[in-house]
């Protein structure tokens, strides 16, 4: 188990230097920082000073290198067009999206595993009919139409809830929370619901089919001639056997909730890592984009990490080959 | 004569489809007493399996019970509701399942699916269940019960985890176990052991069990008395003795001159021509007629009912007085 770990972390430092490559290598065609700093009347004199202070006269390798020792470093540089490091513009910001993340994701596996399994118990039931049909518009529409939809009804026509920002927040020291003032709730539930919605579906459809093919299994009718109680039979018979691919794809689906997260940040104008991403295109702010893409991509790989080492904890099968593996 | 533990009488399943109702199971009648086992044989799609399952009350929608009864222990079963059957299932009938590879759950250890079951019927405390989780495993002669009880299925051979199946059937002591092909995954050297194993719980508890099979030399190796099933409809019923030695039906007679004898000379196997009528195509009279060399009138269009003839009861009009010598 010490082993594979080890391994799966090692494995993890590869995926994520190469990612780093990759975008430090695209960034380099995404146009010239230089010009949107020094703006119309720069002298070439300028655009020399400016270069050489950014480094950006060095060859790429070198680049690279000095790039990827800051980032071991916590350290993405300074931002080309607010002057300030890059690593507390990021901390900063980093809180709204987790939180938007969080509660997104939390809202999208409690709601998709529960109306999963109650599709799949009530499979021929006019409720469970009704939710496959919704369930289809979940999947279909994409974010920021459904994101428009709520703000247009629950902000503009009901005018219940915020339709942008984060209402006030609470400075902790290191961490800005929305969760402890009652305009920061309210703010969160629009964009939570609009980024948690798809995978709430998604996770839904996946809990229900996987169901259904468990509750066909023989353990499962050898459990029902065992006399056990329906409850029993569903949640800790069929519910565990569901777990292992539901895991898989709910934690590639956290993954893409804090990626996804830029078009959500983007429609009600939350103040999270996806905007800054946003902006930061725009004016080619290449140590945020770098950083940004760091950081996507280290959520990523812990999550994956995290999924495999669940795997040990649910499936016996799995722990008794890797055990064996290791002798 | 001791008392039976079940009564099935005239019992029919039904399946309606879009263009009509199919019967799997066709006004069965049949007892099983105490310490009895059943032997119940007959081709795929016979209906035995269907009968296990209306009795224990699983079948599958839009299976069900059309006509008959069902008494366990001089209670009627067949039309209680759903939770009072599964208070009943387990607890009073066990069934063993064909496949033991599937049949138990790859991500319990097999203790706890034991503890459970007995749990649910005999309410007592988890430690004392656990005890007899383990008494169960040694009942069964698994090895080294106690160190096992908390290994999962996948650890056990395909042998061994029938061994669990069966101790989990037997969990909550049913009267009745109703085992649906217990051998048929199996190794042959492994069928013996299991069957082994089922006598001697039959004997020792007196549970009374419905064995079904198509396997002649598990029927002759462990039943009392035999089942003939023919597309859902019990064609011969008798001590497992005279079906083998003296069969009556003309389809028992082919069914046993299908078995190759170890002795003497290596003559053809008898094969009865044709195969089983599909359910939704099921001749009138007597259904097995399409296939009988000796069918004769009345076989065409009117139904032999079981009728005692010897030991046994035959459903054929071969044996009919009337027809007898006409």
């Amino acid at each position: 188990m010490i082993a594979f770990a080890i391994r799966r972390i090692f494995q993890s430092i590869i995926v994520l230097l190469v990612v780093g490559l990759v975008a430090f290598a695209m960034f380099n065609f995404v146009g010239d920082p230089v010009d949107s700093m020094l703006g119309q009347e720069r002298t070439d004199a300028d655009v020399e000073r400016v270069r050489t202070q950014l480094g950006l006269d060095k060859p790429f390798p070198v680049q690279y290198y000095r790039f990827l020792e800051g980032a071991i470093q916590g350290n993405f540089g300074i931002s080309y067009r607010q002057g300030r490091p890059v690593s507390e513009m990021i901390a900063e910001r980093l809180p709204a999206t987790l939180e938007l993340a969080f509660v997104s994701a939390f809202l999208a596996i409690i709601f998709g595993v529960t109306l999963g399994i109650f599709t799949a118990i009530y499979k021929k039931g006019w409720a469970a009919n009704i939710i496959m049909t919704l369930s289809l518009i979940g999947v279909s529409l994409p974010t920021f139409l459904i994101g428009i939809l709520l703000i247009y009804l629950f902000a503009v026509e009901l005018s219940w809830l915020p339709s942008f920002g984060r209402g006030e927040v609470v400075d902790l020291g290191w961490w800005r929370t929305g969760f402890l003032t009652k305009s920061g709730l309210l703010a969160i539930i629009l964009p939570a619901i609009t980024l948690g919605l798809y995978q709430m579906t998604l996770i839904m459809r996946l809990v229900r089919s996987e169901m259904l093919e468990v509750l066909r299994q023989d353990y499962i009718r050898f459990a029902r001639a065992r006399g056990l109680k329906d409850r029993s039979i569903y949640f800790r018979h069929a519910l565990k056997n569901t777990l292992v691919p539901v895991i898989t794809v709910t934690g590639m689906q956290l993954g893409s909730i804090i990626a996804f997260a830029i078009i959500t940040e983007t429609v009600f104008q939350w103040p999270g890592v996806g905007l800054l991403f946003i902006n930061s295109i725009r004016f080619v702010d290449i140590p945020v984009m770098a950083a940004y893409l760091m950081l996507i991509s280290l959520m990523f790989v812990t999550i994956n990490f995290i999924v495999d080492m669940l795997y040990f904890a649910i499936d016996p099968r799995v722990r008794l080959e890797k055990r064996g593996d290791e002798k | 004569m001791s008392e039976n533990i079940l009564d099935v009488i005239d019992l029919s399943v039904e399946i309606p489809t879009r263009h009509n109702i199919l019967k799997p199971v066709d006004g069965l009648n049949f007892n099983i007493k105490r310490g009895e086992i059943l032997g119940v044989v007959g081709e795929s799609g016979a209906g035995k399996s269907m009968a296990g399952n209306a009795i224990i009350g699983l079948l599958e929608r839009p299976a069900h019970i059309a006509d008959g009864e069902i008494w366990l222990n001089k209670k009627r079963i067949d039309n209680l509701p759903a939770e009072s059957m599964r208070k009943i299932r387990g607890k009073e009938i066990g069934m063993i399942f064909q496949d033991p590879l599937t049949s138990l759950n790859p991500l319990l250890p097999i203790g706890e699916q034991l503890t459970e079951t007995i749990i649910e019927h005999l309410k007592i405390s988890k430690k004392e269940a656990l005890d007899r989780a383990i008494t169960l495993l040694e009942e069964v002669r698994i090895p080294a019960a106690t160190q096992r009880i908390n290994a999962y299925p996948h650890q056990f051979s395909g042998g061994m985890r029938q061994r669990v199946v069966i101790a989990l059937a037997l969990a909550a002591e049913p009267s009745l176990v109703i085992a649906d092909e217990p051998t048929t995954a199996l190794d042959v050297s492994v069928q013996a052991q299991i069957i082994s194993v089922l006598k001697k719980i039959c004997k020792e508890r007196g549970t009374a069990i419905m064995l079904i099979t198509h396997d002649m030399g598990v029927i002759a190796e462990s039943a009392d008395r035999v089942a003939v099933m023919y597309s859902g409809q019990i064609v011969e019923i008798g001590k497992t003795y005279n079906i083998i030695k003296k069969p009556r039906h003309p389809y028992t007679v082919g069914l046993m001159g299908s078995i190759p004898a170890l002795k003497g000379d290596n003559e053809r196997l008898v094969q009865i021509p044709g195969s089983m009528p599909r359910l939704n195509n099921i001749p009138p009279g007597c259904s097995f007629h399409p296939r009988c060399e000796k069918a004769f009138e009345p076989c065409y269009n009117k139904r032999p009912l079981l009728s005692k003839i010897g030991d046994s009861k035959v459903a054929c009009w071969l044996y009919d007085e009337g027809y007898k010598n006409g």
